[in-house]
């Protein structure tokens, strides 16, 4: 019986039934906590077709830039793709369909998507080409246009630390998009740098409880600077 | 003369009052941290998920899990606070953010701005400035006043795709401080040395010109 215990001990079961032409919703902010070692395992799984909700799409040859490299991606709904010349490539040649989505509106697509909202309203990317199509509808005389919520049939995450139950607490601004990504997939897959034993983190400081996390696992991450910037002493 | 990046910082930095949380775009707005004055608090924000954004670190503070908006490793102050993303986008959209300062490739006279895209050339995406332009009263929009060939920035209609419509009041070029009422940009305060007819030349949108146009003190 394994109860609330959330722990897988290899990638390959953290992302068992992870099926071609899945969607997936992602965390993390450009190579600041993503999921690493899943994004690995879905390359040596060699998933293709997917749709993948991620703020960003990696750089060459990190983070999610692996599962551009044997044209895994079919769909990518994200932000700012800007550091990534095999992403451009493929977006220019059509091989790669894009849909930028403002980024808090992204985040708010994610939450909505785990917390049962089907849709919201929002005044950003009205009269832009984000705003085309969308239904609008004024509220005390401003603008404001309908956004889907966003769900997956999985989520990767990468968190800081968890108990076996899968509460989870992150570190820094390694949160960013985790814990709403976390929400949003029907199996949540979360990767740990220390799991603890439950009772050993106060409930009080639990970022995310684990109700909604499927699986769990321990890995060791790179952790890549993208822009290591310092100051002399 | 034209200001310099260093000297735009500046004058951006003369908005920022007591108290206020801010923030700061990629370019020269982030620039302008560095001139908050001695005898001020201001709280930076950066959209990834931190209130109380410091300088870059020394080499040996390094942390991957630290990053600005733009990617790049920071540091926090005294009395910072992180959160995930949703949270962040709530205070930017909720207008609890005081003030928030981007650049753009084009402003018009109605307020609108243009700043993540010319078609045909490649598109990288908004990133987060959509809400930020969206969700904030107050917005200064930092930019230089025409291309290198002479071409107008400051339109009576954006040419390219909008971030934003109808939101931008106060854009500070590297010739004026200029605000946007009634459809009309009204030029506040000139670069030292800039004549208000150099202003009016490059100045393509309805430009109003009080009678008195002081000089910047940068």
């Amino acid at each position: 019986m394994s109860g609330f215990d959330k722990v897988v001990t290899s990638y390959e079961e953290a992302l068992d039934g992870l099926e071609d032409n899945m969607t997936i919703i992602a965390g993390g902010f450009g190579l600041c906590g993503i999921p690493e070692n899943l994004i690995k395992e879905i390359k040596r799984k060699g998933t293709k077709g997917l749709t993948i909700a991620s703020n960003n799409a990696g750089v060459d040859g990190k983070g999610l830039g692996l599962l551009l490299e044997d044209k895994q991606i079919k769909k990518m709904i994200a932000s700012y793709v800007g550091e990534n010349a095999l992403f451009e490539a493929q977006m220019m040649s059509g091989e790669l369909e894009v849909e930028l989505t403002p980024q808090g509106t992204l985040a708010e697509k994610m939450r909505a998507g785990g917390a049962g909202i089907p849709a919201f309203y929002t005044a950003t990317g009205y009269g832009t080409p984000v705003g085309e199509g969308k239904e609008v509808r004024e509220f005390n005389g401003r603008h404001y246009i309908l956004e889907e919520a966003l769900s997956g049939d999985f989520a990767i995450a990468k968190a800081w630390k968890a108990d076996r139950y899968g509460n989870l607490m992150f570190r820094k601004t390694a949160r960013n998009f985790n814990p709403m990504a976390i929400t949003a997939g029907k199996i949540s897959v979360v990767e740990v740098e220390e799991i603890v034993e439950v009772g050993q983190l106060d409930p009080d400081e639990i970022h995310l409880p684990g109700i909604y996390v499927n699986r769990l696992i321990q890995g060791t991450f790179e952790k890549t600077i993208e822009q290591r910037t310092v100051r002399k002493a | 003369m034209a200001l310099t990046r260093e000297q735009l910082a500046q004058r951006v930095a003369q908005e920022f009052q007591d108290g206020y949380y801010v923030n700061l775009g990629i370019g020269i707005p982030t620039l302008a941290a560095n001139y908050i004055p001695k005898d001020m608090q201001v709280m930076l924000q950066s959209e990834n998920g931190l209130l109380g954004m410091g300088p870059f670190p020394l080499d040996e503070e390094v942390d991957a899990d630290l990053v600005n908006a733009g990617k790049q490793t920071v540091t926090m102050v005294k009395g910072a606070s992180l959160f995930c993303s949703a949270q962040s986008f709530a205070m930017i959209r909720g207008g609890h953010v005081d003030l928030t300062v981007l650049g753009a490739f084009e402003v018009d006279c109605q307020g609108n701005i243009a700043s993540y895209m010319i078609p045909g050339k490649l598109i990288k995406g908004m990133g987060g400035a959509m809400d930020l332009v969206a969700g904030a009263d107050n917005i200064i929009v930092t930019m230089t006043h025409a291309s290198k060939s002479g071409q107008s920035k400051l339109l009576s209609q954006c040419t390219l795709p909008l971030t934003g419509k109808n939101c931008i009041k106060r854009v500070l070029t590297d010739l004026a401080l200029m605000d946007i009422e009634g459809g009309k940009f009204i030029l506040r305060e000139r670069a030292p040395g800039v004549s208000v007819d150099e202003i009016i030349n490059l100045t393509s949108g309805d430009l109003t010109v009080p009678d008195y146009v002081p000089e910047m003190s940068v």
